[in-house]
């Protein structure tokens, strides 16, 4: 059953991993620098169940984890485009260059 | 000497109302002082029937402590009559608050409440009109609660605490007049002075409490006293400069005493402080808080009876004092500061009386002492009060601008003469007893003393009369405001405290107030005649000179040239002073030391603040607000740390 | 090569194509499509790796939540078919440098690390009860006190976006409002000319729905 080894599914993950950091990196939007933090979200939740599949089949905590990352990797969301939006009602633009605010 | 007494019946018998009698005075500081405003003129009301009731209970209690207590084993005993167990640091050393009553705490607790309820009386027409009426009773009754607390603690900590809350009240009191930069200056003048002094003091407090074990004035004196084995007392080899431990702790705690009383060369911040209102130098500058330096030596008298060497510098240090302030007294114009420099004399005289003890012959010093305080808190009270009220009437301080003042002020005029009567020492008023006692004992210890003090007595009946006879005598004036010598509250004092400058001389005050192995005092007839003769020769020479206006003052004063100038300048006491205080004090040492302060610790401070900002200016661009370059910064950081804790920890 | 590998191959191709799509599109909205085909192929993976419940939730929250909701943001923020600014070209290479170098430093790390083979291969079955109950349990390994503080979380993410993106009434509105003026007769005053507001997509939006 288990022909696909471990390290496959974690260069899977590793790779959405460092796919999410490079688009947080280069974007200067700042939902799509949210959207890169999803992909690196869910790059951790396929490790966190293929670790429970793999070493500790007879457990259920990898599972969990995914569940409660799920659960607030929302919330966080909900709350970053609330924050978007007022951010943009101020600047007319969400744009994370113009954000400079918060510097010296 | 003996253990003391600590009858607990005895001690019952005071402790129901002994307390109130401080903290009554206490309750109307607090209460004037938070309600003042709203009460105003009825302020000065309130706070004098407290001080009657305050009064009441000190007499109630001197007659309990004298009469219904009396004599045990041939003394009146010292009654703890209230002792609160406050700070206690060891089985052997705490800091209590207590009340000890013993002949000359009940004393000066009569005093210090008669006096003060005069001037309370006094100031209700005195200070009429004025804006802060309410403060300034609040302030006399802070200080009054100062005083009685100081006269009835029963150890020396206690009663450093009381004496300088004495000294913050009598700096709040004579810098009343607080837009006046003289008063300004003044109340800071006196305030430095007398905490330089207390520096001294509280030095002196902790030598004898750290030798002696205790701060309690009884048990200090019974162990200094009894046993000989003390290190305080103990070969010179114990001290500094071949001086004994004891002999340090009494000079310190002496200074302190110095300091309050003003005596030479402490003695000048006293003229400077008649800034104050007039009827708080009768209290303050006469009666009670400049006493207080002579009530400290007499409480630890059985101390300072052990050591030869301070007592003769106490008498010294009184006599020239007394000497000189009486001959500057002759060439002030300002009525107050005559009276202010005779104040210093006067105590002068009760400062030489304790320390002729140190010459070995008799102790009778110590009786007469209290005894001239006694009286001389009388007389000196209402001679000030009589100057408040002649100023009240012209308005003015100068003497040269008064005379003829009997025809409108009768009864001021009446009481100011008994009292200059009082003070030259003309039988039978008080003064007479009590400085002929403080003459027979200089005449039985050290005669050089004696002379000094007979030569200072007759200037002193000079300087008075002089100040009499310019005041009421003279050449007649016209005064603009005619407005009568004052109501009755400013005359019944001044009536109430002439009385009692006649009568008080005849009170036994040797048999209340003794030491326990003194000898009675007798005055021979014929040791008198000296002293008035020399008292009556000051007088005659002050009416040839003042009695009628005429030129003999200035032409002896022109005469007398540069003798003259240099007494009216006070000796050029201030400009010494001010000499050491600006010239080598703060030129020679605080610039240095500002100077150090501001370049080098100042200099290095702010080194290593520029070397900080200058950092941080050079840095700070990292801070660009830009997240991406954060997140880039945090991954390399996150990728820095795995890589090392991969490769280089295990 | 059995078919069972040759799916996950197709879906981890397929996840990691729409995902570098995801972050290089350079329209917005086709950014957010990529991204929605992304988490679908997670969703996959999940389904492939017999979890069906968390592919469910997969599904759910992240394609029916949180990719409609940054859908929404998008509208409500962008003028929809726009191009994105191009990042600064030494920007991107400096990015993708790390990037690797990271990938590379992580993926040697994981390769060298031998993961233990599990010694009884109990097959890996995850039947939805077992997650309720789990979930549910207050005994030793249950999940009630960390499913409790996610629910405290979501109720406070919740008030808190209401509270951040609540749009502040303004002054002279709500003074209006409580003294609303009438004139002699009758007529509302308030309905005087105002000086014309800037077009804002947002109000114009919460006009339109309301």
């Amino acid at each position: 059953m288990n022909e696909i080894p471990l390290t496959h599914i974690l260069f899977l993950s590793t790779a959405l991993f460092f796919i999410g950091m490079y688009g947080l990196f280069t974007r200067r939007n700042l939902i799509t620098m949210l959207m890169a933090i999803e992909l690196m979200l869910n790059s951790v939740n396929i490790n966190f169940v293929a670790f429970n599949k793999y070493l500790y089949p007879d457990k259920l905590n990898g599972v969990f984890f995914t569940l409660f990352i799920i659960a607030v990797a929302a919330a966080e969301a909900a709350v970053a485009i609330a924050i978007f939006i007022n951010l943009y009602r101020n600047h007319r633009s969400i744009d994370v260059e113009e954000t400079e605010q918060m510097r010296y | 000497m003996q253990r003391p007494f600590t009858i607990d019946d005895i001690a019952m018998n005071y402790s129901s109302y002994i307390a109130l009698i401080p903290l009554l005075p206490l309750a109307a500081f607090v209460m004037l002082g938070l309600l003042g405003k709203q009460l105003s003129r009825s302020a000065g009301i309130l706070a004098t029937l407290i001080m009657l009731v305050s009064t009441v209970l000190a007499c109630y209690t001197a007659y309990n402590y004298f009469f219904v207590t009396g004599k045990v084993n041939g003394v009146y005993p010292p009654v703890a009559a209230f002792h609160y167990n406050w700070l206690p640091f060891s089985p052997g050393l705490s800091i209590d608050m207590g009340v000890l009553l013993d002949p000359a705490s009940v004393m000066m607790l009569v005093v210090v409440n008669f006096v003060s309820l005069m001037v309370h009386v006094f100031s209700l027409a005195y200070m009429k009109g004025e804006n802060r009426f309410a403060t300034y009773y609040a302030f006399l009754a802070l200080f009054t609660f100062s005083m009685l607390g100081l006269v009835l603690s029963g150890n020396l900590l206690q009663m450093y605490i009381f004496w300088e809350l004495v000294g913050v009240s009598s700096f709040l009191l004579i810098g009343f007049y607080y837009d006046r930069p003289a008063a300004v200056a003044a109340a800071k003048k006196a305030f430095i002075v007398t905490r330089f002094a207390d520096l001294g003091f509280l030095i002196g407090i902790l030598i004898l409490a750290f030798y002696g074990g205790t701060l309690d004035f009884n048990t200090l004196i019974y162990q200094l006293t009894a046993t000989n084995s003390s290190p305080l007392t103990q070969s010179p080899q114990a001290g500094f400069p071949g001086i004994s431990l004891l002999t340090w702790a009494l000079m310190l705690v002496f200074m302190g005493g110095a300091g309050k009383s003003a005596m030479f060369p402490l003695h000048i911040w006293l003229p400077d402080a008649m800034e104050g209102p007039t009827p708080v130098s009768a209290l303050i500058h006469a009666a009670t808080m400049v006493v207080a330096g002579v009530y400290l030596v007499a409480r630890l008298y059985p101390i300072y009876l052990l050591d030869v060497a301070v007592l003769q510098i106490i008498t010294w240090v009184g006599a020239i004092s007394a000497f000189l302030a009486a001959i500057i007294a002759c060439t002030q114009t300002d009525i107050k500061r005559v009276l202010a420099y005779s104040t210093i004399s006067q105590i002068g005289y009760m400062l030489f009386a304790l320390g002729l003890a140190g010459y070995g012959h008799t102790t009778t010093g110590y009786s007469a002492s209290l005894f001239h305080l006694f009286t001389h808190a009388f007389f000196k009270s209402l001679l000030f009060l009589g100057a408040g009220a002649v100023i009240h009437f012209v308005h003015t301080n100068e003497m040269l601008e008064m005379g003829g003042l009997r025809k409108w002020m009768p009864v001021t005029h009446l009481t100011f003469l008994i009292a200059c009567m009082a003070i030259a020492g003309i039988p039978p008023f008080a003064g007479f007893f009590s400085k002929e006692e403080i003459l027979l004992a200089a005449w039985e210890n050290n005669r050089y003393v004696f002379l000094l003090a007979l030569i200072t007595s007759g200037i002193t009946a000079f300087y008075m009369f002089r100040l009499y006879f310019s005041i009421f005598w003279s050449r007649t004036r016209s005064y603009p405001h005619q407005h009568g010598e004052g109501s009755w509250t400013m005359k019944v004092p001044l009536v109430l405290l002439g009385t009692a400058a006649v009568l008080v001389g005849f009170i036994p005050f040797a048999d209340f107030v003794a030491l326990d192995n003194q000898k009675e005092i007798t005055i021979p007839l014929s040791f008198s005649i000296a002293p008035v003769t020399i008292a009556i020769a000051g007088i005659a020479l002050a009416y040839l000179l003042y009695y009628k206006y005429n030129p003999g003052p200035q032409k002896l004063a022109l005469a007398l040239g540069g003798l003259y100038k240099m007494v009216k300048r006070k000796f050029y006491f201030d400009e010494l002073y001010l000499f050491i205080t600006k010239r080598i004090i703060f030129d020679g040492i605080a610039k240095p030391a500002a100077w150090i302060d501001k370049h080098l610790v100042d200099g290095f401070m702010n080194g290593a603040g520029r070397a900080t900002a200058r950092f941080a200016e050079s840095i700070k661009a990292w801070q660009s607000g830009r997240v991406q370059s954060y997140a880039l910064y945090f991954f390399g950081g996150i990728i820095a740390l795995a890589a090392l804790i991969v490769y280089w920890w295990t | 090569m059995t078919a069972y590998q040759i799916i996950f191959y197709l879906i981890s191709a397929f996840v990691l194509a729409t995902a570098v799509l995801a972050v290089t599109a350079n329209r917005i909205f086709r950014s957010a499509i990529w991204l929605l085909f992304s988490l679908v192929g997670v969703a996959a993976l999940y389904f492939w790796m017999q979890v069906e419940f968390v592919a469910a939730v997969q599904i759910i929250v992240y394609v029916g939540g949180v990719v409609v909701l940054i859908i929404f943001s998008i509208f409500l923020t962008q003028q929809s078919g726009s191009q994105l600014p191009k990042p600064p070209l030494k920007r991107s290479l400096f990015a993708l440098l790390a990037v690797l170098f990271g990938f590379a430093f992580t993926y040697n790390i994981i390769a060298r690390y031998r993961f233990a083979p599990v010694a009884a291969a109990k097959p890996f079955v995850v039947p939805v009860s077992a997650i309720g109950e789990q979930m549910l349990d207050t005994k030793q390994h249950g999940f009630v006190l960390p499913f409790e503080v996610v629910s405290m979380l979501l109720l406070a993410a919740m008030i808190g976006c209401i509270v951040i993106a609540m749009r502040p009434v303004p002054k002279e509105k709500a003074n209006q409002k409580r003294t609303a003026p009438v004139g002699a007769f009758g007529d509302n005053l308030t309905d005087l000319p105002r000086p014309a507001a800037e077009p804002d997509p947002v109000s114009m939006m919460e006009e339109k729905t309301t």
